[in-house]
């Protein structure tokens, strides 16, 4: 059968459609007050580059303090401070809203065939919510920071810290209701709006682990607002809830916190996991290996991450015989993950693979996300994560999960669907190059930590014994690379939006409903209402005509 | 799927839940001054859920509702029950 | 999946664009309302946690300070709330069945009740304060458990506390929900807001149908 690998995206000769999303109307009143999931899209994708450009920066004052053993660059105070800003704000304010927000508002309508999602407004106000809480936090930064660690542990937090623990808590706290919003917001659309024929066992893979995200966003998001609640309060009122000295018990504080934070790490990773899952059977020409494994793995993940929140709390002074019992939970929610890594391999064996941009963020995920996930393996292990508890192979290993994983898969979504986003293409060139970029400065930024954690350097100090200064400095030379590597996408995609060619509806032929509208897509996403009638990544079904199109002959669009 | 959508309970329905919510109260009192030991929290926590199953089933019409609802209260309780008894769990195994 | 009613002529007003028809909007508003209850839950779940350690850490000293609630006042506070659970049904049966006056009137009573329930609880946190039962530096309990009874006290402020700022959270909205009916803005054909209303007080009612009995009766009060 002949199945041609992808060639890179040629411009489109038809040019952009004449009214679309963006220029249906202008100015600044109708951008903040629109309920176009798609424009909301990118109010989210604005505020979330800037908070990223700043989690950064605080990453930077980081690495340039640890290439030295000495802590000369910063006080062991202002330290705290910085690495606990870096983490709020990347945690809080870039990783857990990045996709869904920005990827999931926008494709979950048009990848199920809707016009929008359920609740327009509330999708704005998700945004709003957000912005608010940001400026909150990034005012406690600026009044001069907090130096808790992003998890915030009584009884630090709640009575001996003297840094602005109240207004960040509030900030997270107000942020924490966007997430809720946005995952109800999924989950109902996802119910209720899909186009006929839609069936479950026909969605994209991308609907299935944000449909999963969205379960733990709800469930989980809740407890950590409690648990923050909790602290503020503590701290306001002298009330002692955490506090040891009237029989409270901060391990407490450790169970509510956790039992959000954890899955919280899935809420960060299975999005990007639904990207790949698109990427890859677009760039190899092939439908997914095992489609329904991977839709249930996605449901399992979440179902099984909200077990296993005692992995944090190994040498917390929690309980042995609990510690045994999350251990074990720890090694099976390793099992869906695993599903997914080796069914993406599966499908691109034998696939007619592409090396586009974001076929090769999608492949550095898949061996950067398994390293960090092995090891995670390691860290499960309860007595080896006596060793390595906060040492710095615990931040490598989240790191490789997060900004391996995570990121990598967030900037395959990004050019993948940026033609459809902005009606531009991208170039393929510096994309490409950009990403090996980011590869190679990432893993020299991050596999020097796991060896620096097994030798015994902790995390969180700003001074280390001589012997670790080698391993440091690549770290940081890795650091710098990876910097660039990110600035470099920022350019050419601001580029493109002015001077990139037109893309046309489908430069990659993907299968998938966002393929069948124009790029840009008209508001309301579809001329018609799409009828579905193939399974999803039908990439070399019989008819041309139809499957090209996925839509019977008539409901064509465009 | 749709006529139960717009099923209008009776009002009769709704005031014997009421009676029984009020019995439910009384009783949880009660017991409350009986010496059960142990079985005290046992019995308030029956009482209640017995109360608040009613409330959830007649007065938010679950029990008209399609099953994708009765999903979601569901997974609200069980996902509390995960909570309270995984945390409880450690504190019942420190030795 | 919904193949959609013909929208033969015009849409009707209640009817959102991105749906297509009015069924599918009440669905999706009542699964939402639900999955926000869901969040409630959880919400108020991670106090009940809290305070299901300490009270089987503490016992005796949880006893002693529950005795020092007014068992009457809350009684008599679990009885206004189920009644006002039954007037907000009675609301929403009324909005079922296209009765504008009855909406309001029994909106109305709602309200009246929510809002005896607030005032009680006001005359119950004033006793507190006057007892120095409030945790914090002037916290004073007599007897041997005063440190876990402060515990018991600050879950009590946090757990009730909470609940009737979702009271009041709730009146206001039912404010909201009485000058839309006013406006004749529901029947039987679209009363989404109304029922969506009386999720959400029923929930709040089932809090504290346990706050009660956790709360209060947790010594024998003989």
């Amino acid at each position: 059968m002949s199945n041609p690998a992808l060639e890179s995206p040629k411009p489109s000769p038809e040019g952009l459609p004449k009214v679309h999303y963006l220029n249906v109307d202008y100015g600044i009143r109708s951008w903040l007050f629109t309920t176009d999931h798609k424009r909301i899209a990118l109010l989210y994708l604005a505020s979330i580059t800037l908070f990223f450009v700043l989690g950064g920066l605080f990453a930077v004052l980081i690495r340039l303090e640890l290439l030295t053993p000495q802590g000369d660059l910063l006080s062991s105070e202002s330290y705290n401070k910085v690495f606990t800003a870096h983490g709020v704000i990347m945690v809080f304010f870039f990783l857990i809203p990045s996709i869904p927000a920005v990827l999931g508002n926008f494709l979950v309508p048009l990848m199920i065939g809707a016009k929008d999602l359920a609740f327009p407004r509330i999708n704005l106000l998700s945004w709003y919510i957000y912005t608010v809480g940001g400026i909150l936090t990034l005012g406690a930064l600026l009044a001069g920071g907090v130096d808790t660690g992003w998890t915030f542990y009584a009884p630090y937090s709640t009575v001996y810290s003297n840094s602005h623990v109240m207004l960040v808590a509030v900030g997270v706290f107000i942020n924490g209701f966007s997430s809720i919003l946005t995952g109800f917001n999924f989950l109902v659309t996802i119910h209720k709006m899909r186009a006929p024929g839609m069936t479950w066992f026909r969605m994209p893979l991308f609907i299935w682990s944000h449909y999963a995200t969205s379960i733990i966003m709800i469930l989980g998001t809740p407890v950590v607002a409690i648990a923050i609640a909790l602290v503020g309060i503590e701290r306001l009122f002298h009330i002692g809830i955490f506090d040891p000295n009237i029989g409270g018990d901060p391990i407490l504080f450790q169970h509510l916190f956790w039992f959000y934070s954890h899955p919280a790490v899935y809420i960060m990773i299975l999005p990007s996991m639904g990207v790949i899952s698109e990427v890859i059977c677009a760039g190899a020409r092939k439908k997914v290996f095992g489609y329904s494994f991977v839709a249930f793995s996605s449901m399992a993940i979440a179902l099984i991450g909200f077990l296993v929140w005692g992995h944090h709390m190994f040498v917390s002074g929690q309980s042995m015989y609990a510690g045994m019992v999350f251990s074990v939970l720890s090694f099976l929610v390793a099992i869906p993950s695993a599903v997914k890594v080796f069914n993406w391999t599966a499908t691109l064996y034998k696939g007619s693979v592409a090396y586009t941009a974001p076929m090769i963020f999608a492949m550095g995920f898949i061996g950067l996300f398994t390293i960090g996930g092995l090891t995670g393996m390691f860290l499960a292990t309860l007595g080896v994560d006596v060793h390595l508890h906060d040492t710095y192979f615990i931040v490598a290993h989240f790191h490789y999960i997060m900004v391996g994983g995570a990121i990598m898969g967030y900037l395959a979504g990004i050019h993948f669907w940026w033609p459809k986003i902005s009606g531009r293409l991208y170039p393929e060139g510096w994309a490409r190059f950009a990403a090996l970029i980011i590869f190679a400065g990432f893993n020299l930024t991050f596999f020097p930590q796991f060896i620096l954690g097994y030798l015994g350097m902790p995390r969180r100090y700003h001074f280390y014994p001589e012997e670790f200064q080698v391993l440091n400095v690549m770290s940081t030379a890795g650091a710098s690379i990876l910097a660039v590597g990110y600035a470099i996408p920022l350019v050419y995609l601001i580029w493109s939006v002015r001077y990139g060619p037109a893309a046309g509806p489908n430069p990659w032929k993907a299968k998938g409903l966002e393929w069948q509208t124009t790029s840009p897509p008209p508001t309301f996403n579809f001329d018609k209402t799409p009828l579905v009638t193939e399974d999803a990544y039908e990439y070399y079904s019989a008819a041309p005509a139809e499957s090209a199109a996925g839509l019977t002959p008539e409901k064509q669009v465009g | 799927m749709t006529d139960h959508q717009h099923h209008v309970v009776p009002v009769k329905v709704y005031i014997a839940i009421l009676i029984a919510l009020l019995v439910g109260t009384a009783a949880t009192v009660w017991a409350a001054r009986v010496d059960l030991g142990a079985m005290n929290i046992a019995v308030a926590l029956a009482i209640a859920i017995a109360k608040a199953t009613l409330v959830v089933l007649f007065f938010m019409h679950l029990k008209y509702s399609e099953k994708l609802t009765w999903v979601f209260a569901a997974a609200g309780v069980f996902w509390l029950a995960v909570l309270i008894g995984i945390t409880f769990s450690d504190y019942i195994t420190r030795f | 999946m919904h193949s959609g009613h013909a929208a033969g002529g015009g849409r009707p007003p209640a009817l959102a664009h991105h749906f297509d028809d009015l069924e599918q909007q009440k669905e999706a508003s009542t699964l939402g309302m639900w999955i926000f209850l869901v969040t409630e839950v959880m919400f108020f779940g991670g106090m009940f946690t809290g305070y299901a350690v300490y009270r089987a850490l503490y016992h005796e000293a949880f006893m002693a300070a529950s005795d020092h609630l007014d068992l009457k006042l809350g009684g008599i506070n679990t009885v206004v709330l189920i009644l006002s659970s039954f007037t907000m049904a009675m609301a929403v049966h009324a909005a079922q069945t296209s009765k504008r006056k009855a909406i309001i009137n029994w909106l109305v009573l709602t309200i009246i009740l929510g809002s005896v329930f607030l005032g009680i609880k006001y005359v119950e946190y004033g006793d507190k304060f006057h007892h120095h039962l409030v945790p914090g530096p002037h916290f004073e309990f007599a007897g041997a458990h005063a440190q876990h009874a402060q515990l018991f006290f600050s879950f009590y402020f946090a757990m009730t506390g909470f609940h009737a700022l979702h009271m009041v959270i709730g009146i206001g909205l039912l404010l909201w929900i009485i000058a839309l009916a006013a406006r004749g803005r529901f029947s039987a054909e679209y009363y989404n807001p109304v029922e969506n209303m009386g999720l959400y007080w029923h929930f709040v009612d089932i809090i504290w149908i346990f706050l009660f009995p956790l709360l209060y009766l947790v010594g024998h009060h003989k």
